[in-house]
């Protein structure tokens, strides 16, 4: 018999490699739930092929996908209250969808039109939606995790039962916020949950050029918060390990740090060539490991899916997308004077000043 | 001379750097293997190896911290930061630490410190990669700031940083890497603080540097056609100003317009009127005008983000008004 690993240097798993499940960590959940958390996981895959293939069709500007990481954004979505907040990083857009946020709108922010919840305003994969409690991400790597720690502060001050989600990437262990928003987590003993999805790669750095730590889940004991290292490309891990540090958060238990290893199956953001810094094998390795095979092996064993039922499934959600795009593309702008709302609650008379100037001066030239 | 790219002129002005001086080395996020955010040193890890070119952990503040320490420590760091946007995270380094230990240190400790960044917008990347903050750097005592916006300048200019015992902020624009020109590759430095004149003309001075500088001068052609003769002044350095080279234009054009990407309220445009009208108010005939980003967060999409920024069209309409009341 070996010791057993500490929770921040192991590795927590419930999918076994033959389509069970380890007893001892399986949530058991109803298999009604666990087919809908395959949908989602088809569905956001199909997702992001389809919103790459508009970005490089040129009709739209941006997007940085999730793919071969979908389990961790899903898995934590399911786990989470309606009422938790979420401060995702770039690759956890999509929890959003899992919350009950409608397809339609997610995919007009991509297109940055009138349907867009967020006027034209934000990058493509930085949604945010008040009805979903999702708040956007800065671009910045790291200002999110302070945010959530402070989320979470108010709850507990204002004794509600809410349970703050922050998430990044490995990287962004580097930065001070990191270490800071730990720290206060800790200090204030906020309900809070930071999820690290350790991806393998920030942009063209390795893990191991980013810290010497064994793990980045070991980085919680400095702070002296339960640090967890998840296997990122497992569902039901991911989605159990979150819904036991929510429920110790909601408790008065206070915070938990995951790290989900996962891996970066796609390029940085469409505007990235991995194959400028990393090798096909390695890519090839994690392919194996892929979170969508491993859930769907689990499914088959339990005869709740097979191919008849996934092409069924995707034929579903391909439809479901492409109406979705239709509805939202081709709509109109948000009108060009519109930049100068929601600057202020009410726009000082200078923002007034430069309205009128916009609106009296030559027409805007699109870029070139 | 060499048909180059502005992209090209910096990363063979780093390579002449990075070759040549033992104590020099290139620092800053997936500046490696990955060639940087703007592909500026694409190939210099392969053909310099890793000693001269250094990946290091994501985050500003340290990279920033540490390229001053290294300064100090006697080495000849060049930092690039993503973007501007991202050297917020490392402020307190660069104001109260880069830009002051020389004076409070008696004149003891030096930071011959080199940081460059790109800025400004155009790209459809948001509010938070977009901002041009040059303005921020350019207040600040103990710090130079540059802004090439030609091909020749980007080398000439990051020579004459490297140069300087002081640290030097450089400031590329998104929209300048593709810009092509000849680029004479055996230049040396430029000089630090001159201004230089891109296009005479007689009856108005425009006032622009890096990105709007091409704007500047399409404006000019455009007024040309309407009969207004425009003389277009390329600042370079944009601390310490070289309000002589403006001074002198404005006395003979007798009009000021001056172009920012940056907002209006407390831009670098504001301190260039300011300072022209301190010193040439009775040789102006008009009151000068600033075109600016309207004073909004630059939002993603197309059409609204450039809503936000200054055009050709409104850096011609603006002129117009100068001159013609
Ligand atoms: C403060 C800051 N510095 C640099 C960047 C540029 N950048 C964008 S994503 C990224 C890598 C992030 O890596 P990681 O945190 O591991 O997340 P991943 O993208 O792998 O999910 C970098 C360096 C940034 N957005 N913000």
């Amino acid at each position: 018999m070996t010791a057993p690993t500490a929770p921040d240097l192991g590795l927590f798993q419930v999918l076994r490699d033959d389509g069970s499940t380890d007893p001892a960590t399986d949530p058991f959940l109803p298999q009604d739930t666990l087919l809908r958390m395959y949908r989602e996981l088809r569905r956001v895959r199909l997702l992001e092929v389809r919103m790459v293939a508009l970005q490089r069709q040129g009709r739209v500007g941006f997007y940085g996908t999730c793919t071969g990481q979908e389990a961790t954004p899903i898995g934590v979505g399911f786990a989470a209250d309606p009422g938790d907040w979420v401060f995702p990083a770039l690759r956890e857009s999509a929890i959003m969808l899992v919350r009950g946020f409608p397809l339609d709108r997610y995919i007009a922010q991509v297109f940055g039109n009138e349907l867009d919840v967020l006027k034209g305003r934000q990058m493509p994969s930085h949604m945010s939606a008040r009805q979903v409690n999702q708040v956007s991400w800065s671009s910045c790597i790291g200002p999110q995790i302070p945010q959530a720690v402070g989320a979470a502060w108010a709850a507990k001050m204002r004794r509600r039962s809410m349970v703050a989600i922050g998430f990044m990437g490995d990287g962004a262990t580097s930065q001070p916020d990191f270490h800071n928003a730990m720290n206060f987590a800790g200090v204030f003993k906020v309900p809070c949950v930071l999820v690290c999805q350790n991806n393998h790669w920030s942009i063209s750095v390795p893990t191991s050029r980013q810290t010497s730590s064994a793990t980045l889940a070991i980085k919680a004991r400095a702070y002296g918060l339960p640090g967890v290292r998840v296997d990122g490309n497992d569902l039901l891990a991911v989605y159990r390990a979150t819904a036991d540090a929510a429920a110790r958060a909601r408790d008065g238990g206070g915070p938990t740090f995951l790290e989900c290893v996962t891996y970066r199956i796609g390029a940085h953001s469409t505007s990235d060539d991995p194959t400028r810094y990393r090798s096909e094998a390695e890519v090839e390795e994690w392919k194996k490991r892929d979170p969508l095979d491993r859930f769907r092996r689990y499914l088959v064993h339990q005869g709740l899916v097979d191919d008849a039922h996934d092409a069924q499934l995707d034929a579903e959600i391909g439809d479901e997308i492409s109406a979705a795009i239709a509805a939202v593309e081709g709509r109109a702008n948000p009108p060009r004077d519109s930049i100068f709302d929601d600057v202020y609650a009410r726009p000082p008379w200078h923002l007034e000043e430069q309205r009128r100037e916009l609106l009296a001066g030559p027409p805007a030239p699109s870029h070139g | 001379m060499t048909r180059l790219t502005y992209r090209e002129a910096v990363r063979g002005a780093l390579r002449q750097i990075l070759a040549s001086d033992p104590r020099a080395f290139l620092l800053g996020e997936d500046v490696g293997k990955y060639g940087g955010a703007y592909a500026v040193s694409k190939g210099l890890l392969a053909e310099l190896g890793p000693a001269k070119v250094r990946d290091t952990p994501l985050c500003e503040s340290t990279f920033v911290g540490a390229g001053i320490g290294a300064a100090i420590g006697g080495a000849r760091p060049i930092v690039e930061v993503m973007t501007v946007n991202f050297s917020l995270l490392a402020l307190d380094q660069i104001v109260n630490n880069a830009a002051t230990l020389r004076h409070m240190s008696g004149g003891q400790v030096a930071v011959p410190l080199v940081v460059r960044m790109a800025t400004g917008a155009g790209r459809q990347l948001a509010a938070q990669h977009s901002h041009s903050l040059e303005n921020w750097y350019a207040h600040v005592p103990g710090v130079k700031v540059v802004a090439p916006a030609t091909p020749q300048d980007a080398r000439d200019l990051l020579l004459a940083a490297y140069a300087d015992p002081n640290p030097v902020f450089v400031f590329e624009h998104v929209l300048s890497y593709p810009l092509e020109g000849e680029v004479d590759e055996t230049s040396g430095a430029a000089p630090l603080g001159r201004a230089i004149v891109r296009r005479a003309g007689t009856q108005l001075t425009i006032v622009a540097w890096g990105g709007s500088l091409p704007k500047a001068l399409a404006a000019a052609e455009a007024l040309a056609a309407e009969g207004v003769d425009a003389a277009v002044i390329d600042l370079r350095t944009l601390r310490p100003l070289d309000l002589e080279a403006i001074g002198a234009s404005v006395r003979a054009t007798r009009r000021l317009l001056v172009v920012d990407e940056g907002w209006k309220t407390g831009s670098l445009a504001g301190e260039i009127v300011a300072q022209v009208v301190e010193t040439v108010f009775f040789d102006l005939d008009a009151p000068p005008a600033r075109v600016c980003s309207r004073e909004v967060p630059i939002p993603y999409a197309a059409h609204l983000e450039a809503a936000a920024l200054p055009s050709v069209e409104r850096i011609v309409a603006a002129g117009r008004g100068v001159v013609r009341g």
